[in-house]
């Protein structure tokens, strides 16, 4: 096979992803810095290259509606969104979870308003890791269109069955070109088989969705969905697997650089672990015991995390968030320190609030905070 | 109000279907029913005759029947889970996306290359004309191959009568106690304004009329829009052996006209015609006396609500002698 | 003269070049022309804009990465080891040596403009008059002077990518659609071939590129 290598940005990678899993429909909504990805999308439609059907939808609450109406027939579909439209699309983001059905979707992280920022921040995809969507945040273009390849097969995979969001961040990731290694269209059409819905809508036995349901059945509905998201953990290990046999790429839910021997674990996800990973090297030449710990995957929770904390013999840990939950502390932070309790640990604590709407974080900044021996939060220039 | 219907008993029963040529009989509708027993519709409710009658259209067209449900009285008539009373594929909606999630469904049918569906988003005037008109406008502006169906009874009627965008003046509801101030919100003409195919009214209380629009949209590719006024006898409070009946006062009254936009002509439907056209109207009092929702109305505001009337059927005989509106 | 790009050479197995342009000028291009000049020779690179505030005619600037390990920073440079100023006019607005290393390099476009050049002796500094060399060619889009292609060209008299490098780059970037390199660079095969059955306007950027290399000067020091 004749790999080929392009030069794109995160957003052009994940179009060309979303090209070979040839979804049936595409819901779009243009948002900055999302466009790319459905321009790039609508020209493949335009050209032939991709029959899917493209509905131009005019909001992002009725584009997850289409892909959700698509879904329920047994359509593959996809949509991209950030930020507002992704709030926007709230209610139907918890519909698409609840209804079992295997959306994918892209969502360049980006500031909210007010104050017009359309810059990277988590907070847009952080405030709805309860919405019940297996949830990947990305810090490579290369991982961007890897994850989105994974994405469709996880989401279908009968065990599963669930929406599926991959985050990349807003410009530091949807903007910047880097080489691609494209993924051979043959070799993934074996790796992703025709996608098959069992509860969607069909003529020869009719039945309904979503109608009424009483207290005696919904919390069943969603015993099963948090079941299927469980079991999502080990197929997304699995699929990850079979991905590095098809393209030599390996992922995992958390990627680990120089933690083995590390008394200092920084915390992270996305393009800011990997600037991490540079500040960690730098202390390494002064002598510093650091690694970093990038989570991948932060729905579901993944088991990974908890075996890998509990081998690893950092005393510290350093957590950096570019999302916080007002009044209460850095989202990732207080994930981490809850699931420190459940592994009965007490590690030394410190969160870092850095990144928030688009705010630069340099490696070198991070060296000085990761050095700062006090504990507590702090946040990035204040 | 028995003696002002009476003379029209068989008005239904009328020639229907452009310039009065086709002939249609109640006994040429299919009996089968898509509705099934046991659905939980409150006793007299006339939305339910539309389902019944738009699920009899498809059918008799022999393709298949995908219907959605907006969040509205149609979905609570469905039962509960796992239970279901309608024979017929259906998704039930949020309630801003009915035309929305319908997009989804047309083109994922159309990508596994079906062409023998009749895709049905049912809804209610609040998920129309309210919380649902940016879907429904983007929907239709889009032309996906659907119809929509707004059964409108004039309030959220599902939730106890909170008021509407479709509520008519004066009408009390629980969150307008003092009568509402303002218009109804003309939503067919909205629909007529964005060029689509197909745009009619509709009333239970005239069936074969009804019966004849979901047909005449079912034959037509592109989105299609009926909207059917259907008198709720709980939020209206009237009699529920009157629901037929409070539907033809409507029309005779001129509260409701009956008509149909087909690629920009205009045409009245039969039952509206003598009102429109020869002036044959029925005093809007006796139409708003016989309802609890009006309780409390002075005779000020029922001559201004005779006035509006009157404004109204100028602009469809306007409309009927002009034909072409786009 | 190539730089030193060995891991164990810690602080230059990494090249951060900062492009001045105006908005509509082409810069994105000119820095992504650049990475996949450096990917093409087997190196890591980066390609990325300062997104927001761009407006067509307004002083705006890219960026490029080369490196010769997996490129990780996502910030900003501030501490460019290069700038390539591409539009004559933004050094009187723009202060276009910020953050430039002492020594580092500065490619300027001088135009026909009497750029003081004396206030830049602290760098390395060459200048081409790579706007002549657009109108030369007639590289005009929306009746402006293409002005990366010819700097791309003239760029690769830093050193930093070689001309060969430059100009596939080129070709591969404005082929238009999307820039497919082929791991065969590994091999370290970079020649053009079959240049002759090329559109003309393609074969005039080229030839722009390899002019702007061939005008651009050294103003002090050696080389």
């Amino acid at each position: 096979m004749q790999e080929e290598e392009v030069f794109v940005t995160g957003n052009e990678a994940v179009a060309r992803a979303v090209k070979l899993a040839k979804p049936n429909v595409i819901a779009a909504y243009p948002i900055t810095p999302q466009t790319e990805i459905v321009e790039v999308l609508a020209r493949y439609v335009e050209s032939g290259e991709l029959k899917s059907e493209y509905i131009h939808v005019e909001s992002e609450h009725s584009a997850m509606a289409a892909c959700i109406g698509a879904a329920s027939m047994g359509a593959r579909v996809f949509t991209a969104t950030s930020s507002h439209g992704f709030l926007y699309m709230c209610e139907m983001i918890f519909w698409a979870s609840i209804a079992r059905l295997p959306i994918v979707m892209a969502n360049v992280n980006r500031a909210l308003g007010p104050g017009w920022n359309i810059w990277a921040d988590l907070k847009d995809a952080m405030s709805h890791r309860d919405a019940g969507w297996i949830q990947f945040y990305t810090a490579s273009v290369q991982e961007a269109y890897d994850t989105t390849l994974m994405a469709f097969r996880i989401a279908e995979d009968q065990r599963v069955m669930l929406p599926t969001m991959v985050n990349l961040e807003g410009f530091v990731l949807s903007h910047v070109m880097q080489p691609l290694r494209l993924v051979d269209e043959a070799e993934y059409d074996r790796f992703l088989p025709p996608v098959r819905i069992p509860h969607a809508l069909n003529f020869e036995r009719p039945h309904t969705l979503g109608t009424l349901i009483s207290p005696e059945h919904n919390y069943l509905v969603q015993y099963d969905n948090n079941r299927c998201m469980r079991a999502a953990d080990d197929v997304i290990a699995e699929v990850e697997r079979e991905f590095e046999r098809m393209s030599g790429r390996r992922y995992g839910a958390v990627m680990k650089y120089r933690c083995d021997d590390a008394e200092t674990l920084v915390i992270a996800m996305g393009t800011l672990a990997k600037e991490a990973e540079v500040a960690c090297d730098s202390l390494r030449e002064k002598g510093e015991k650091i690694g970093v710990l990038r989570l991948r995957q932060l729905r579901p929770f993944p088991k990974a995390f908890l075996e890998e904390v509990k081998r690893l013999t950092a005393e510290r840990f350093i957590i950096i968030d570019r999302a916080y939950s007002s009044g209460y502390g850095g989202i990732l932070a207080e994930e981490v320190k809850a699931k420190l309790y459940d592994l009965g640990l007490k590690k030394e604590v410190k969160s870092i609030i850095a990144g928030l709407g688009g705010q630069d974080v340099p490696h070198e900044a991070l060296e000085k905070m990761f050095m700062d021996k006090r504990g507590g939060e702090v946040w990035f220039g204040v | 109000m028995v003696e002002v219907l009476g003379k029209e008993e068989h008005e239904g029963m009328e020639a229907v279907g452009g310039e009065g040529k086709v002939v249609k009989w109640l006994a040429e509708i299919p009996a089968d029913e898509y509705v099934l027993k046991g659905n939980s519709a409150c006793a007299g409710c006339t939305a339910m005759i539309a389902l019944r009658y738009a699920l009899k259209a498809s059918r008799a067209t022999g393709r298949k029947t995908l219907l959605l449900v907006g969040a509205c009285c149609m979905v609570v008539c469905e039962g509960v889970y796992p239970n279901t009373a309608y024979n017929v594929p259906t998704l039930d909606t949020a309630f801003a996306c009915t035309a929305s999630m319908a997009s989804g469904v047309e083109a994922a049918l159309k990508s596994f290359g079906r062409r023998d569906v009749n895709v049905i988003a049912f809804a209610g005037d609040g998920g129309t004309v309210d919380i649902g008109i940016q879907a429904l406008s983007g929907a239709v502006e889009r032309g996906h191959n659907f119809l929509y169906v707004c059964y409108d009874n004039e309030a959220y009627c599902n939730t106890g009568m909170q008021r509407s965008g479709a509520t008519p003046p004066c009408a009390r509801t629980t969150t307008t106690p003092g009568g509402k101030r303002e218009k109804k919100k003309d939503v067919p003409r909205i629909m007529a304004a964005h060029g689509i195919p197909y745009v009619a009214t509709a009333c239970p209380s005239y069936p074969i009329d009804l019966y004849e629009k979901f047909k005449r949209a079912f034959s037509i590719e592109g989105p299609k829009y009926i909207h059917i006024l259907t008198p709720c006898p709980v939020s209206w409070r009237f009699p529920t052996s009157k629901g037929v009946e409070m539907g033809k006062l409507a029309v005779r009254t001129g509260m409701w006209t009956l008509y149909e936009v087909e690629h920009g002509v205009f045409r009245l439907s039969p039952p509206s015609r003598r009102v429109v056209l020869r002036g044959d109207v029925v005093p809007v009092e006796k139409y708003l006396r016989a309802q609890g929702r009006f309780n409390g109305i002075t005779d000020e505001e029922v001559e201004r609500i005779q006035k509006m009337v009157y404004q109204e059927l100028e602009w469809f005989k306007e409309a009927a002698a002009r034909r072409k509106l786009w | 003269m190539v730089w030193s790009m060995s891991e164990s050479d810690e602080g230059k197995h990494e090249i951060e070049i900062r492009i001045h342009s105006r908005g509509g000028q082409g810069g994105v291009t000119a820095a992504k022309m650049l990475a996949v000049a450096a990917s093409l020779e087997g190196k890591y690179s980066t390609a990325f804009s300062i997104y927001g505030a761009e407006r067509r005619g307004s002083p705006t600037a890219s960026f490029t990465r080369i490196s010769n390990r997996e490129i990780r920073k996502y910030s900003q440079i501030r501490k460019p080891d290069c700038v390539i100023v591409m539009d004559p006019t933004i050094a009187s607005v723009v202060d276009v040596t910020e953050g430039l290393k002492p020594g580092g390099k500065l490619l300027i476009n001088v135009g026909n403009n009497s750029t003081d050049l004396e206030r830049f002796r602290d760098y390395e500094v060459y200048a081409v008059d790579a706007t002549r060399v657009s109108l030369r060619f007639d590289l005009k889009v929306a009746g402006i002077p293409v002005l990366n292609v010819p700097m791309v060209g003239a760029a690769a008299r830093l050193g930093i990518i070689s001309l060969d490098s430059a100009k596939q780059a080129i070709l591969k970037v404005l082929g238009g659609g999307s820039v497919v390199t082929s791991l065969a660079r590994y091999a370290g095969t970079t020649a053009l071939d079959g240049t002759e059955s090329l559109p003309s306007t393609m074969r005039k950027n080229l030839m722009a590129a390899e002019l702007a290399y061939k005008e651009t000067k050294r103003l002090n020091g050696s080389g």
